[in-house]
């Protein structure tokens, strides 16, 4: 992923993207924000905005063909948004006078306009403020052109005087009674003037010699205005003839004008011209439960609408924008932006050297859940984009150590001696199958790991084998490729030691970790063999068992028939189930996904908070994460297993997680009782510093469990302390302090001797090191 | 930092190898190759520190968290 990807991302999201009002408005009024201003009955502010995109505000509101409503979103819940309607009473209600136009410094060209209607006097407009010296020729007495066919009591003649008055305050000259093709000829005008424009009005026949198209118009580029002779440029009602458009001409006035200065200074015609004139709104707006609206009816539609009417009219307004992946991510929203700001953020990030890098909390909040893509009009996943960022950082040196240290360690754990274990079924010599609990359902529910087991060697021949481990999951979200690499590997070792058998997976994140980077190991998950197989004898079902609201995991988003089996279980158990708004594709991350509680805890309370309050049933997840995050927050939630072997126990649902130390405990304790009791093995006893009794009380349980610090983590301080000396005493409290540094992070740890063992008073830790201290 | 480091707890803490009692001095710490030099309890003989829990958790938490974002 480089910077050009990213800019390409970018544009996949369309949010802040001009809407079709916008768009469809030749010369791109911002409706948006004009509306927002009239409806805040600052009509001053509205006219302003007004004034960016019309220069002769006055007439274009009283006469434009709004070509804008047509295209209004409001339409699909109503009537469109009467924008014209509001435009003139804008313009009749504000008295806030025009601003000073500057004009920038004379340039040496000449510009010859022929005609003085819309087309001509914008062009006139805009190329004197461009400092280039203009001749506008007009074949009648006044400016103004067919807009005075217009009736007086839409358009007023003071009107019409008043703004193209404006012209000549300009500095351009007139020139009245000339008339291009019979008193001044166009060959004149290209020897006297740099460039020249016709704007010579719908009713003119004459073609000026100039090449023209079968219906016998004048031949004009449709980007460019440019005509078939250089320097001449042409446009307004000699280019739209019958479907004449006043809002259309003036847009052309400014799109000729542009071209003539880019002729002038030698500049390419064409480049970047592509969101010129009216064109297809790419904003993409839901109006899903937007409550219908009528448009406000003045009550004298010969005056138009009154102060009150028009505040009414412009509430109206859906203010369009997206923001649809928003809506449905907590983490999306909590950072206050929309993902095409973010990828600005992350390609800033990336591409900075010195400096702070700001977006690297948000990098690494994201659950990379995958919702968005399912969520966005244009399948933009920012999952993948964090994801890939994350990758980038750690490459470059660039990740900060302290968000994904902890998780790595507990990795590290799972895959060392006091957890990792591989064997093919006691008695049997190979393994067809092979059960892989994954480590957190080892350390959330141990108990139920151990009957698992043993179900699958009663229904399953061939050999069902144990492999305890972690699938590297907490490594590949960390973006470190290098460290998932290791773990996938010694998998794969060890899948062929044991004859390539085929993985039973327990766990919703070792399944996506299997499927997208394991692809020669043949998996099935638990509740696909569990419904195929038919459930445990204990589990059998009882109808009427009440209802739950399935939670899906969202590393399983995409696997129909994991959702399938889980359903037809939970049927078979005697639940009703309930589905919750966002389930199966369209499920939510509980939180644990993409190490999001390690880089932003507040983020992960309000992400739980969110998706408990959908529903008022109890849940079931059938990942052990999801059920301990939901548990966490008061949520009742069963895993599966509780209602396949807890036979649905009302308790269960409410069982606390574990806590980090615990996990440790029980995945190690876990693959004792396994050695014992299955391959009957003698497990020695801790040694060491593991042996080392404490005495925490659940106060400073719940401290540790924030600050990351590990029971064992205490367990090594004291041991050092204990065994070097290097402590501290006071003889005040009679307690002890003492530190010590095994990796990365500090330890300090605050106690005193009691029974066999210590009392723990406190402890807390940093990343800095003190220098000079002793390593060991 | 060192000026806003240097709240130091008073209580009686001593070194228990030296027997002694804990006194204000400077202490060299370092993080992802920044080095700082703060006031800190520390034992005048073996240098033992003592970085108190409000000192940790609180200002060395924000100086680590805008160091790794450099
Ligand atoms: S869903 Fe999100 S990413 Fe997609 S266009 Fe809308 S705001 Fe942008
Ligand atoms: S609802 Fe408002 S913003 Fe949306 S298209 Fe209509 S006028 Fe424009
Ligand atoms: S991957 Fe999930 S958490 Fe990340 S932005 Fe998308 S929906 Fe939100
Ligand atoms: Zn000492």
């Amino acid at each position: 992923m480089d910077h050009k990807q990213l800019r390409e991302l970018e544009e996949k999201c369309t949010q802040g993207l001009p809407p079709a009002c916008t768009t469809t408005c030749p010369v791109h009024v911002d409706v948006k924000s004009f509306l927002a201003e009239m409806k805040a009955g600052r009509f001053d502010g509205a006219m302003k905005i007004l004034r960016k995109a019309l220069l002769f505000p006055g007439i274009i509101s009283r006469i434009c063909d709004h070509p804008c409503q047509a295209a209004c979103k409001r339409r699909e819940a109503g009537d469109a948004v009467s924008i014209a309607a509001l435009e003139k009473t804008c313009v009749r209600m504000s008295s806030i006078p025009p601003e000073r136009i500057s004009i920038l410094t004379k340039k040496d060209k000449r510009v010859a306009v022929a005609g003085g209607g819309l087309s001509g006097l914008t062009a006139a407009f805009d190329l004197a403020t461009k400092g280039y010296s203009v001749v506008l020729f007009e074949s009648k007495d006044r400016l103004g052109g067919s807009i005075w066919d217009i009736p007086e009591e839409i358009l007023p003649r003071d009107v019409i005087l008043e703004e193209t008055a404006v012209v000549a305050n300009l500095g351009v000259e007139i020139r009245f009674n000339a008339t291009v093709g019979e008193n001044l000829s166009l060959t004149d005008l290209c020897r006297d003037f740099d460039a020249v424009y016709l704007g010579a009005g719908r009713y003119s026949q004459d073609t000026f010699n100039l090449q023209t198209s079968r219906e016998g118009r004048i031949l004009i580029d449709p980007v460019t205005f440019s005509t078939s002779q250089e320097g001449v440029f042409a446009g307004g009602g000699l280019r739209t003839g019958r479907e004449y458009s006043p809002v259309l001409s003036h847009s052309d006035g400014k799109r000729a004008a542009k071209s003539i200065d880019r002729y002038l200074q030698k500049v390419s015609l064409y480049a970047s011209r592509e969101d010129e004139g009216p064109y297809q709104s790419r904003l993409f707006t839901s109006t899903k439960g937007v409550e219908p609206l009528s448009a406000v009816v003045p009550a004298d539609p010969v005056q138009g609408y009154t102060r009150e009417e028009a505040i009414q009219e412009a509430g109206r307004c859906l203010q369009c924008e997206c923001l649809e992946c928003v809506k449905a991510c907590e983490y999306l929203a909590h950072f206050k932006g929309y993902p095409r700001k973010y990828l600005r953020d992350i390609n800033h990030n990336l591409k900075m050297v010195m400096g702070a890098h700001t977006a690297n909390k948000m990098i690494n909040s994201c659950s990379l859940c995958g919702l968005c893509e399912e969520i966005c009009p244009n399948n933009l996943n920012m999952g993948e984009v964090c994801k890939n960022s994350r990758e980038i950082m750690v490459k470059k040196g660039k990740m900060p150590p302290s968000p994904h240290d902890f998780p790595l360690r507990d990795m590290q754990f799972s895959n060392g001696e006091m957890f990792a274990l591989a064997r093919p079924e006691p008695g049997q010599e190979s393994s067809k199958h092979l059960f892989f609990p994954g480590c957190q359902l080892s350390a959330s529910s141990p108990e139920y790991i151990v009957k698992t087991y043993s179900d699958l060697r009663k229904k399953l021949t061939g050999g069902v084998g144990l492999m305890l481990r972690c699938c590297g999951a907490p490594a590949d979200w960390a973006g470190r490729k290098e460290h998932f690499l290791e773990a996938r590997q010694e998998i794969v070792r060890l899948w062929n030691e044991m004859g390539k058998p085929c993985f039973i997976l327990a766990c919703s994140s070792c399944y996506q970790v299997f499927q997208n980077h394991l692809p020669e190991i043949e998996i099935v998950s638990l509740w696909e063999v569990m419904d195929r197989l038919g459930l445990p004898d204990v589990s059998t079902g009882k109808a009427g068992a009440g209802k739950v609201a399935v939670h899906d995991a969202c590393t399983t988003r995409q696997e129909k028939h994991v959702h399938d089996s889980v359903r037809r279980i939970l049927g078979r158990l005697g639940y009703e189930v309930e589905e919750l708004e966002y389930s199966r594709e369209k499920t939510e991350c509980c939180g644990y996904g993409g190490l999001m509680s390690f880089a932003n805890p507040e983020l992960v309370r309000k992400v739980i908070d969110r998706r408990i309050k959908e529903s008022e049933t109890d849940y079931v997840a059938y990942c052990a994460m999801c059920r301990d995050k939901f548990a966490s927050r008061g949520k009742r939630t069963f895993h599966l297993l509780d209602l396949i072997y807890g036979g649905g126990n009302s308790h269960l649902a409410e069982k606390k997680d574990p806590g980090y130390s615990q996990r440790h405990e029980n995945r190690a304790r876990l693959k004792d009782k396994l050695l014992k009791e299955i391959w009957g093995e003698k497990v020695e006893k801790a040694q060491g510093f593991a042996a080392i009794k404490l005495d925490i009380d659940d106060e400073l349980k719940a401290v540790m469990e924030e600050r990351l610090i590990l029971v064992e983590d205490v367990q090594r301080v004291i041991d050092y302390a204990e065994r070097t000396g290097n402590k501290l005493y006071n003889k005040d409290t009679g307690h002890f302090m003492a530190y010590h540094r095994p990796v990365s992070v500090t330890y300090w740890v605050e106690y005193s001797p009691r029974g066999d063992g210590f009392a723990i008073h406190n402890a807390y830790s940093h990343r800095m090191q003190i220098v000079g201290e002793v390593e060991k | 930092m060192s000026g806003q480091m240097n709240k130091i707890e008073k209580q009686s803490w001593q070194c228990c190898k030296c027997k002694i009692p804990m006194s204000p001095g400077n202490v060299k710490i370092t993080y992802l190759g920044n080095d700082f030099t703060i006031e800190l309890l520390k034992c005048p003989q073996c240098g033992l520190t003592l970085v108190p829990e409000d000192l940790a958790v609180r200002k060395m938490l924000e100086v680590e968290q805008s160091l790794e974002d450099k």
